[in-house]
């Protein structure tokens, strides 16, 4: 079964074709990672899955729904869960609070189920023991680790990560490769990534857009040897 | 201790405080502390918006004369009991910011101030256009035979002030629960980051409408009880000053706090009434206060308080 698929998908900025006419489809379990150079509209076709950015033309379907016309927070309330390319927390409040919010929102439980729900997550993202800090106190990468955790606390069926390596340290991301590992035995993981380590260790499928259009797709081992994929994107050494 | 059982100690102190207050104060600033209390049900309506959802408004006069001119009006012209009027004016305050919430929230920052600012303009000069029953500026009274609840003349000292300290109680209690709730801690995500909340799944427009006719409904409550308290209604109370006081209370006091906004108004209030005494230029006396306030105190005097006790709510 697929999880979520478009037909058609299009996003045009007056003229500028960001996606365009994007046929695809993410079936249920699957880590799928999302990869392309800068501008290839990585991020607007997500934008378009998530429902922040409204498409120009085509459809999408999330769980055998057309939610083209949807608003985003329907969606995430249908199990989608988003996080943003530039970290973005409730700096603010504490880093239980910024869970709590995130898993309130799915939980319509009793605070003490959502309590539980949120220490369990915080285990998860290693952040167990700064419960109480300020998320605006907090390092890049715990921040970055926050955020994911937030996705994690709404139980989602689609978790849809925007780089979510970008300007972590060699450590924090082997750490982020085990969390996706875990995940995915139960979540569905769209992956926006550069790093090619990352991509290469956790997806079980590679989509590859190069200036809005689908490039390639295919397992990790056929687009490292796929020639359009290395002139486009990889490089060819 | 643990947060609720604190909020429920403190906000309990603070209205026996108040209760206390009435017997120990000589009779002019009790008649004061009467007035005070109105008006802080006013700004406590206002820091919904303002303080816990993020949103700046500058229309509220237009809530607080709905709530006023609701009730007035139909005691006026319906010859409505004092219950009924109050029934009214909070009816009409429902709507008009119901109404008001809807098409302002299409907008967001500086043009939802700008746009709230226009339609409290516009509810000022419909108050004045209507002269012919409001009497505008002029205003008129509420008779004394008209201020009887459940037999009880409100317009004695003793009662006025217990009716104005019920009415602050139960919106104190009701902020006091509000920021506990989920809708409350919804409300602080909007304002601390609209679109991470939005990718949370939370519906932001229903949740701000809802805070708009909050805040509005409190804030028409005030002006209800201000007309029956104190026998009067005027257009003044529709005019821009009266968007702007609520805002100077709750920065006083501490936007986002829930004793905030009581100990701004207090402060602001004696803060005019005394200066008034000396010159005429009192509101620039309050005009510096704010200045001082907002370069060295911007959270407000609640929010130095928190800076010690963390656990303010």
């Amino acid at each position: 079964m697929s999880i979520i698929s478009t037909h058609g998908l299009s996003k045009h900025y007056s003229g500028l074709r960001a996606v365009n006419n994007v046929d695809f489809d993410l079936p249920d379990g699957q880590v799928r990672a999302l990869i392309g150079p800068n501008g290839a509209g990585k991020t607007t076709f997500v934008g378009m899955l998530s429902g922040r950015i409204k498409s120009s033309a085509g459809s999408v379907s999330f769980l055998n729904t057309d939610v083209t016309d949807m608003p985003a927070h329907k969606r995430m309330s249908m199990g989608m869960a988003y996080t943003f390319q530039i970290t973005s927390v409730f700096a603010n409040l504490s880093v239980h609070e910024n869970v709590a919010l995130a898993a309130r929102r799915a939980i319509k439980g009793a605070p003490s189920v959502v309590n539980n729900k949120v220490m369990s997550v915080l285990e998860q993202v290693y952040l167990a023991d700064r419960t109480d800090q300020i998320a605006g106190d907090l390092s890049y990468g715990h921040q970055r680790l926050l955020e994911i955790g937030m996705g994690l606390a709404q139980s989602p069926r689609l978790f849809i990560l925007d780089e979510p390596t970008q300007g972590l340290s060699a450590s924090e991301v082997d750490g982020f490769i085990e969390l996706v590992r875990v995940l995915s035995k139960d979540t569905t993981i769209l992956l926006i990534e550069h790093n090619m380590d990352v991509v290469m260790r956790t997806a079980h499928y590679i989509t590859v857009l190069n200036f809005g259009e689908i490039l390639a797709e295919g397992t990790p081992a056929e687009i490292r040897s796929d020639t359009d994929v290395q002139t486009a994107y990889l490089g060819t050494t | 201790m643990n947060q609720a059982a604190r909020s429920v100690v403190l906000h309990g102190l603070v209205i026996a405080l108040l209760v206390a207050m009435f017997f120990v104060l000589p009779e002019y600033h009790s008649g004061n502390l009467a007035r005070i209390l109105v008006l802080a049900v006013f700004a406590m309506g206002y820091n919904v918006l303002f303080g816990y959802t993020g949103l700046l408004s500058l229309g509220h006069a237009l809530f607080f004369a709905s709530g006023m001119y609701g009730l007035g009006l139909s005691i006026q012209f319906l010859s409505a009991s004092p219950m009924l009027a109050i029934v009214i004016g909070l009816i009409t305050a429902v709507v008009v910011s119901g109404v008001i919430g809807f098409l302002a929230l299409r907008t967001t920052g500086v043009a939802f101030m700008i746009v709230t600012l226009m339609f409290a303009q516009a509810g000022f000069l419909t108050v004045l256009f209507f002269g012919k029953y409001t009497r505008g500026d002029e205003g008129f009274v509420i008779q004394r035979a008209q201020r009887i609840l459940f037999g009880v003349d409100l317009s004695q000292p003793l009662p006025r002030y217990f009716a104005a300290l019920i009415l602050f109680a139960i919106c104190l209690c009701l902020i006091a629960w509000m920021v506990h709730s989920r809708f409350g801690k919804t409300l602080v995500a909007i304002r601390e980051n609209e679109e991470r909340a939005r990718m949370l799944g939370y519906d932001i427009q229903r949740h701000k409408l809802m805070a708009v006719i909050i805040s509005g409904t409190m804030s028409g409550a005030a002006g209800a009880a201000y007309a029956l308290l104190f026998g009067y209604a005027g257009a003044s109370f529709a005019a821009v000053q009266y968007s702007i006081l609520p805002l100077l209370y709750v920065l006083l006091g501490g936007a986002g706090t829930t004793i905030g906004p009581l100990i701004g108004t207090v402060f602001m209030f004696y803060l005019i009434d005394i200066s008034s005494e000396y010159t005429d230029a009192y509101l620039l006396i309050a005009g510096l206060a704010l200045i001082l306030l907002t370069l060295f105190a911007p959270h407000g005097i609640a929010g130095i308080l928190r800076k010690k006790l963390a656990w303010l709510p």
